[in-house]
């Protein structure tokens, strides 16, 4: 359980967020280091000014998915952003924002949240990941 | 049900997945070896997940116990 996951995310959307979240939480709660890869729509969610806001559901969720994201919501689950928090509270999460991205969305790192400990391009990526799991969402 | 005198009770009723676990790792970071903590949830899945959590973390799995929808675990911090 000591092997690092290493996760890529992608998607900006809150229910793939959440899943990211949701899978780093319990992987920190068992002692697993995890690092994470922030590019694209996901890394454009971390903006400081845009983490709260809505940021959608994957297309296929459609309206009977949004009742039910909805609906967990109400019944208090934490937003994706808080249950990230608290993973890091436990320790052994890093959160980098992919470089290229960073230039995509043409923000700097002043304009990201908190959350995100700082940028690295692929190759600092790879040479964290090593040998270990990748996974991408 | 066994006879326990907890240190501390996390309340993780109506949490979903993986908020029980995660409170409760919380909690043992804040207590030392021997001490005994008592988890009380809703979440369904949390049967297996604090079995597994107790083997993958070494902190002691004492009793884990089901009444209706409310599942009650009791660990020892390892």
């Amino acid at each position: 359980m000591d092997e690092p996951l290493n996760v890529v995310l992608f998607s900006g959307t809150d229910d793939k967020l959440q899943a990211a979240a949701v899978l780093t939480a319990g992987a920190a709660a068992v002692g697993k280091p995890v690092h994470l890869f922030l590019q694209y729509w996901a890394l454009d969610a971390f903006r400081r000014e845009r983490i709260l806001a809505d940021h959608g559901l994957a297309p296929e969720a459609g309206e009977r998915g949004r009742a039910a994201v909805e609906r967990l919501a109400r019944a208090g689950q934490a937003p994706w952003h808080e249950t990230l928090r608290m993973a890091k509270d436990l320790g052994g999460v890093d959160v980098q924002a992919c470089s290229l991205s960073m230039d995509l969305l043409g923000i700097e790192q002043r304009d990201l949240d908190p959350l995100v400990d700082g940028v690295e391009g692929v190759t600092a990526f790879y040479d964290t990941a090593g040998d270990d799991q990748v996974l991408f969402i | 049900m066994g006879d326990y005198h907890p240190d501390l009770h996390v309340d993780a009723r109506g949490l979903n997945c993986p908020m029980p676990i995660v409170r409760t790792a919380q909690a043992m970071k804040a207590l030392k070896e021997g001490d005994i903590v008592e988890v009380t949830a809703t979440d369904p899945g949390s049967v297996r997940d604090f079995a597994a959590w107790s083997r993958t973390t070494g902190h002691v799995l004492l009793d884990s116990s089901t009444d209706g929808s409310l599942y009650r675990f009791v660990l020892r911090h390892k």
